[in-house]
């Protein structure tokens, strides 16, 4: 019975945030290009998320005649699939995860590499020569920005003996590992954009020049999971930027711990919508330049001192 | 690196600027004087219409967007049978207002013309009719004009001579 309480508590945090996220968004941004950004529908504008949702689920569910329909209908749930998976090993408070796995940060990036799938498949589906530019980067992307997103965590993983997140967290009692796995946090945090194929990284979208990317054909309901999905990622990436690098729910002890974890969370998804008020999106061969000739090395790099600096204070 | 922190902080700041937003229909902009919005059809100071239904408007409209139909009155003074604007096309390029010879046509500051059916965008003389003089107080065409339509005499009006008799001789 507990076990339904938590992974209903999990579910509801993490979809009503990627919902409000919406909102968010569009107002953070508004704030900081001196506009207002939507207020007319109820309080704040707060109304705003759940008219959109309203009017994704009228809208026509159009499947294209030319798609490949299986897949094209598969491929938005994939992406919320894995998302929501991860959201499991996620630990919200000392004791408010749905299960505490000795593999989490695998489970992670596991999960995290079969969301390729949802876009590739996504664009391939629907057999559109722009959706399939857009699959393609995004393929090429992740795959790339994967390597070192793991290897960026291995750090992380070695000062913390072990891959469970709740063990991460209580290994940060004693000092959050965004200091002495600075370049780590660094490192990852770019991955996590690309992974989320966010501004400045959205060139799978690059709404510029491929008009959506991998989306351009989905409408209604199957784009909002695109929508909701991108949202839930950057909600997870956030968490496990704080989770792994900042302590998770650890904090002074006046507030609850998950307060603290959803506090350090919002931030940084305040952080990464004010990266896309503020940066352009680089060309696709710089960022896959910035990929394998910067950042990878810079991720083997902090392995390899980690690794020796741990081996030499033991 | 550092570049990228600095935009983002420059962005950041941004937090403590002023919106430039205008919340539109609670706070309304300041629109000139002689802003080119609605078209109204004046009157003169004697409240008698000023337009003589003389085409001019219609003919100047790029987007043809005027229509009327003269007719005259017992003293043979033009008006307009009927008088009517699309609104769903006027543009506001005040070509009319400048075409008309007897400032009845004029452009006023209002813009809010939104209608939920498309044809009550058409505007009749009704419409269009105001009680007032406009922009030009105290014109009245028939005063400077040669004809007699009862407003003054022939050679009495505001900017005229008497008229020439042409059988006399003395310069």
């Amino acid at each position: 019975m507990k076990y339904i309480f938590i992974i209903a508590g999990v579910l509801l945090i993490a979809l009503s945030i990627a919902a409000g996220l919406i909102w968010v968004e569009r107002r953070l941004l508004s704030v900081w290009q001196d506009r207002l950004g939507p207020n007319r529908v109820g309080p704040f504008g707060l109304g705003q998320v759940v008219a959109d949702t309203i009017k994704l689920f009228f809208k026509e569910d159009w499947v294209p005649p030319f798609s490949d329909k299986p897949v094209f209908i598969l491929a938005p749930g994939i992406l919320m699939i894995t998302i929501l998976l991860t959201f499991a090993v996620v630990p919200f408070g000392p004791n408010f995860y749905v299960f505490d796995s000795n593999i989490g940060v695998l489970f992670f990036l596991g999960n995290s590499s079969l969301g390729v799938y949802s876009i590739v498949l996504g664009g391939w589906a629907s057999n559109n020569k722009y959706s399939l530019i857009g699959a393609m980067r995004a393929s090429a992307q992740m795959l790339t920005y994967e390597v070192f997103m793991g290897l960026s965590l291995m750090g992380v993983v070695m000062m913390a003996d072990s891959f469970s997140f709740c063990k991460i967290v209580e290994a940060q009692k004693g000092g959050w590992f965004f200091i002495p796995q600075f370049i780590g946090f660094i490192v990852f945090f770019i991955a996590g954009i690309a992974e989320t194929h966010r501004l400045p990284f959205d060139i799978p979208e690059a709404e510029g020049e491929l008009i959506a990317g991998y989306h351009s054909e989905y409408s209604g309901m199957k784009f909002g999971m695109f929508f909701v999905g991108e949202y839930l990622g950057i909600t997870l990436i956030s968490a496990l930027i704080s989770t792994l690098f900042f302590g998770g729910w650890l904090g002074p002890s006046f507030l609850p711990p998950v307060f603290w974890f959803l506090f350090k969370t919002f931030f940084f998804i305040c952080v990464f919508i004010l990266l896309r008020a503020s940066l352009p999106r680089p060309r696709y061969d710089q960022l896959m330049e910035l990929g394998w000739k910067i950042l990878l090395p810079l991720s083997l790099l902090n392995l390899l001192i980690t690794g020796a600096i741990l081996i030499f204070l033991k | 690196m550092i570049s990228i922190l600095r935009s983002m902080w420059l962005t950041f700041l941004h937090v403590f600027h002023k919106t430039e937003t205008v919340e539109y229909p609670e706070v309304k902009p300041y629109l000139a004087p002689r802003y080119r919005g609605r078209i109204v059809l004046t009157r003169d100071a004697e409240k008698n219409e000023r337009c003589v239904a003389c085409y001019l408007c219609a003919a100047a409209c790029p987007v043809d967007c005027i229509s009327l139909q003269a007719t005259e009155d017992k003293e043979g003074r033009r008006y307009p049978e009927f008088f009517r604007i699309n609104f769903s096309r006027c543009i506001f390029c005040g070509f009319c207002e400048e075409a008309c010879p007897t400032y009845a046509i004029q452009l006023i500051p209002d813009f809010e013309m939104a209608e939920y059916d498309r044809q009550n965008m058409v505007y009749e003389k009704e419409h269009l009719l105001i009680s007032g003089e406009g922009k030009y107080h105290g014109y009245n065409f028939y005063k400077n004009a040669g004809v007699d339509m009862g407003v003054k005499r022939k050679g009495e009006g505001d900017n005229e001579e008497k008229p020439v008799d042409i059988r006399e001789l003395l310069p």
